[in-house]
């Protein structure tokens, strides 16, 4: 049931590999103590696909590598005051972010066409309008909208998170001890 | 007649003898003055700017200038330490320094500069260039992404190891480590227990089949920032 006075959290992960949610449920019996204090919105936690309403915070776990990481980023910060890149991805691009070294057009035909396990007789790179079209690289937030806070790791870890979720809901600024601030 | 004379740093009288660079005084009265480029067993190269500081009024690289009598040196200074912050953020942006999987993390001083000095995220964007990887030789491998240029290898290799394996070429933006003019690795005299593989700050020369030796929480800067054995620390720095 909604409990409307609860601060509201939302998260996503864009070009990340979910480890950083991973994290997030690591807070163990904590996690029992944060719902107590906030209510998830937009969420793959509770699969909730669209904003119920203003948030308190979000989290975005990954960078962009399409059209619709834009779009979700985007639409978060509109929906939250304060916005936190969690892990090296949204915060650097992270491992997507190693084909930038690369153009795109090279890296699809490497994966499509030329790679030496590739089965692909009709030598067609898939460009159905289902699929959200790549950007030419991977971009990290920050370079998309405004970021508010960043919690590196990789992932951080979950007092790390834990540590920053409940100074921001308790309105104070976020001060890491060094142990907690690593960039792996 | 007595070599040794006072400098200040940060409004604390040290003792200095005759000789002694800015960052060597400082060191040995217990005060850290970050560095990367800078070795003690090599010859001061003041490339990479992160050891400076101010030193009567004007800023310059304190591991390559002499300290002199009663000279004035600002090191925690808020101005010093953005430069220091931007410099630390540029040679993140320079190269391609992926921490999640580089075997060096957790030991890399690039990275623990970063902590030392509350990094969390670069305001410049990164350039990603494309570098090369050279795994030719069978203990040693080179990564060119991880470079910072910092030219350790460059001078253990010609002034200790009497080799001179490696050397800068190109300039600018262009600028990079290279081998024997251009030959790969393989096609040297280096030896796993040359200097010049020992003294890498970062990723860029290691040892094959080492990596990831130390567990997360077991390595060098996992739980002291670095400098910290300079400072009096119980840190396990060593530089």
């Amino acid at each position: 049931m909604p409990h409307t006075s609860k601060p509201k959290v939302a998260t996503c992960s864009l070009a990340g590999c979910f480890g950083c949610h991973m994290s997030l449920l690591d807070i163990d019996a904590r996690i029992l103590q944060l719902a107590e204090i906030v209510e998830f919105d937009r969420s793959p936690i509770n699969d909730y696909k669209e904003f119920q309403g203003h948030c308190r915070v979000g989290l975005i776990e990954g960078g962009c590598c399409n059209e619709e990481n834009v779009h979700v980023l985007r639409d978060f910060r509109k929906h939250c005051d304060v916005l936190v890149s969690v892990g090296e991805c949204a915060i650097m691009g992270g491992i997507p972010a190693m084909r930038n070294t690369i153009d795109l057009k090279e890296c699809l035909d490497e994966a499509y066409l030329n790679g030496p396990s590739v089965y692909n007789p009709g030598g067609r790179v898939p460009d159905d309008p289902e699929i959200p079209l790549l950007l030419n690289k991977v971009y990290c937030a920050h370079e998309v909208v405004k970021i508010d806070y960043h919690l590196p790791g990789c992932p951080p870890s979950a007092d790390t998170i834990w540590e920053a979720l409940v100074a921001l809901l308790s309105d104070n600024p976020v001060s890491l001890p060094y142990e907690l601030v690593k960039y792996d | 007649m007595t070599d040794s004379f006072t400098i200040n740093v940060d409004g604390r009288d040290i003792q200095a003898t005759k000789g002694q660079t800015i960052l060597e005084a400082a060191e040995a009265a217990g005060i850290y003055i970050p560095r990367l480029c800078h070795h003690p067993e090599l010859k001061p190269h003041g490339s990479c700017r992160i050891c400076t500081v101010i030193a009567n009024g004007r800023s310059c690289t304190s591991c390559t200038q002499p300290a002199e009598p009663d000279m004035e040196v600002q090191n925690n200074h808020p101005q010093v330490e953005m430069w220091r912050k931007q410099l630390i953020e540029m040679l993140f942006v320079e190269g391609n320094h992926f921490c999640p999987f580089c075997e060096k993390s957790g030991g890399c001083e690039l990275q623990a500069l970063g902590y030392r000095h509350g990094l969390t995220a670069t305001q410049h964007p990164h350039l990603f260039p494309r570098r090369e990887i050279d795994a030719t030789h069978p203990d040693i491998m080179v990564d060119h992404n991880r470079c910072v240029l910092c030219g350790r290898c460059v001078r253990a290799s010609r002034d200790v190891d009497g080799k001179r394996v490696f050397q800068f070429v190109e300039r600018g933006p262009e600028k990079r480590v290279a081998v024997n003019s251009d030959a790969k690795l393989s096609r040297t005299d280096v030896d796993l227990t040359d200097k010049a593989v020992g003294v890498c700050p970062v990723g860029a020369i290691l040892p094959k089949r080492q990596g990831y030796v130390a567990p997360v929480g077991a390595r060098e800067f996992d739980h002291t920032p670095i400098g910290t054995s300079v400072e009096g620390g119980n840190g396990s720095l060593e530089v």
